[in-house]
């Protein structure tokens, strides 16, 4: 019991991540290997916020707007650049931006372990969800959180009008831009809620854990979930979460903790060499790249 | 050869010969690190630059074949022309496994497969470190090369002048060949490349093979170079630095894989220097490390947004206008 709530939180913490790869790479292919650094400012972020606010029903909220503007922003000023350019150069790109924020971030705030729950005065209780099964309260709010952006995700793209022409950059750029969509203006957009949910995430996890560099760790470790989905598949993202979740949890806790940095990678190799496009993913994306 | 690059060559290898007469130690160990990044750099640059497929993978190549090295020294006394060859045979035989996903992916698809191997190599040496009780990584004791004791920068450099030269020269010489002519006809078009009759597999694999065989023998003379192997040397970093020496220098060029690497090695040591410039020298000094992360990722971007043709480019576009 214990082990199925732990591979639940882990499996929510990477689905709650990976969202942000699939975000960016179904609407603009390309592949944000930054999104570890960004979740990790916006962390921090939250620790700026709640060093000025005390109020986590504050503080939260606006460093998560600062994320979204702060994901909207990238696009604008660096990755709308990178339009047209080779894959590699966009990916290397956002490789060169994850190195810049890791620069910075230490220059700004330091390379020690802090905690942005102690000026909130959050305090992460032990919570019974199963019998016999005890996770932190914050977990639990990890979870619920998961849950209603994937929900808000799902009827964003379904159902608005905006999500339809995210739908439909990212299906065809050039047929949409010619039915009057502003394409910057959808991927900065999706840039945004991209570095936003990975905020939140990153958020989350600090104020459980504290907050240092070994969060670009966790947001790289969250990106095999995405491409054993599918890439281009959010339904995927979260399957393949809770799959290399499982995986994880598993092999940790039977065959050896050292496994804990490499067990995602393993089976993205696996599943790179049975099934490249992912469980829930669209065959063409392997020959668009 | 026109008159002009003739002098230029002349110039340049008598500036290397007399080198290590006119520097101090310390400068001497930089210009070998250049020398050993200048060879992973020209390997990188034959696998992206010119047969046209991205590798993450960098790091653990090195890390592979500076773990080859140190454990046949270790475990086995191996001496350093058993090690050398060795870790080249490791790395030939990794390149073949970093290469299958070649075969079948492209782009991004690629570029993750080969992240996940470093990852693997990375936990199979730390594994064998702890294991074996190396926790905090391998000595290596300085290798005797024609009854010389490798064990001072002064000692080491003309070993590896003449490592960096013969990869140039093989490089330059594969991409003479039909191999390297393959290889450009598989970075232009894979369809067309295919319909001249070149075996498009086969061709990649090659490209992976090679470079991950010089990739392991750079690893591996620079355990010898460290005297110490820990897999800690071999971060992800480590793989992003390669990638941005064959960017920075240009790619599809070899010189330029030696200018990335050079710029790429001095770049620390001259954030450094500069840093001591600066009326808050002191303050930041603590988060030099910081600095170099920061500095690096902004030249990375500026050359990737404002120069993609890299230093070769700035230098073709001088040329030009002169």
């Amino acid at each position: 019991m214990q082990l199925l709530a732990n591979i639940i939180v882990l499996g929510a913490i990477y689905a709650l991540i990976s969202c942000g790869y699939v975000l960016i790479y179904r609407v603009s292919r390309v592949l944000n290997l930054a999104h570890g650094e960004l979740m990790m400012v916006g962390a921090y972020l939250l620790l700026t916020t709640a060093g000025m606010i005390p109020n986590p029903w504050i503080a939260i909220p606006v460093a998560g707007l600062l994320s979204l503007a702060m994901g909207a922003l990238v696009y604008l000023l660096l990755m709308r650049r990178m339009t047209g350019e080779s894959v590699l150069a966009a990916i290397l790109t956002t490789i060169a931006l994850g190195i810049l924020l890791r620069g910075v971030v230490v220059i700004f705030f330091s390379a020690a372990h802090q905690y942005p729950s102690v000026p909130l005065g959050l305090h992460a209780s032990s919570v019974e969800v199963l019998p016999g099964a005890r996770i932190s309260s914050l977990s639990l709010v990890l979870v619920v959180v998961t849950a209603l952006v994937y929900g808000s995700l799902f009827a964003f793209l379904r159902l608005s009008r905006w999500g339809l022409r995210m739908r439909a950059a990212g299906q065809n750029p050039l047929l949409a831009a010619q039915r009057g969509i502003n394409l910057h203006g959808i991927y900065a957009m999706v840039w945004g809620i991209a570095i936003f949910t990975g905020s939140i995430a990153g958020m989350l996890i600090s104020l459980d854990a504290g907050l240092d560099q070994t969060l670009i760790m966790i947001g790289l470790k969250a990106f095999p979930g995405a491409l054993v989905g599918g890439l281009d598949s959010l339904l995927g993202a979260l399957v393949g979460s809770l799959i290399v979740a499982a995986a994880e949890v598993l092999l940790i806790q039977y065959v050896n903790p050292l496994l804990a940095d490499v067990v995602p990678f393993l089976i993205l190799i696996a599943m790179l060499v049975f099934r490249p496009w992912g469980l829930f993913g669209t065959r063409e994306a392997l020959d668009r790249v | 050869m026109s008159k002009t690059k003739l002098l230029a060559l002349i110039l340049a290898a008598a500036a290397l010969l007399a080198l290590p007469f006119t520097v101090s130690g310390a400068w001497m160990d930089i210009a070998n690190q250049i020398l050993l990044a200048s060879i992973g750099a020209l390997a990188l640059m034959l696998l992206t630059g010119f047969a046209g497929q991205i590798s993450l993978g960098h790091a653990g190549l090195l890390a592979a074949g500076a773990f080859t090295a140190g454990i046949l020294s270790r475990e086995l006394g191996a001496p350093f022309w058993v090690g050398i060859p060795a870790a080249g045979l490791t790395g030939a035989l990794l390149g073949v496994i970093f290469g299958l996903p070649s075969l079948r992916l492209r782009g991004i698809y690629l570029a993750v497969s080969t992240l996940a191997l470093h990852f693997l190599v990375v936990y199979l040496g730390g594994e064998y470190e702890t294991r074996r009780g190396f926790s905090t990584g391998i000595l290596i004791d300085p290798p005797m090369v024609f009854g010389i004791e490798l064990w001072d920068p002064f000692a080491w450099y003309p070993v590896l002048l003449v490592g960096a030269i013969l990869t140039y020269a093989l490089s330059r010489n594969l991409l003479k060949s039909r191999t390297g002519r393959a290889w450009a006809a598989i970075h232009d078009t894979e369809p067309v490349a295919a319909a001249l009759g070149i075996n498009v597999a086969r061709t990649k694999l090659w490209a992976f093979v090679i470079t991950s065989a010089i990739t392991a023998m750079a690893g591996a003379l620079f355990a010898y170079y460290r005297g110490f192997v820990s897999i800690e040397a071999f971060s992800l970093f480590v793989t992003i630095q390669y990638v941005a020496m064959i960017i920075i220098g240009g790619m599809g060029s070899l010189t330029g894989a030696v200018l990335g690497a050079a710029f790429v090695t001095l770049l620390p040591h001259l954030i450094e220097g500069a840093t001591r410039y600066l009326p808050t020298g002191g303050a930041i000094s603590g988060s030099v490390f910081a600095m170099n992360y920061a500095a690096f990722g902004l030249i990375m971007i500026a050359f990737l947004v404002f120069e993609p043709g890299g230093l070769m480019g700035i230098a073709r576009r001088l040329k030009g206008r002169g």
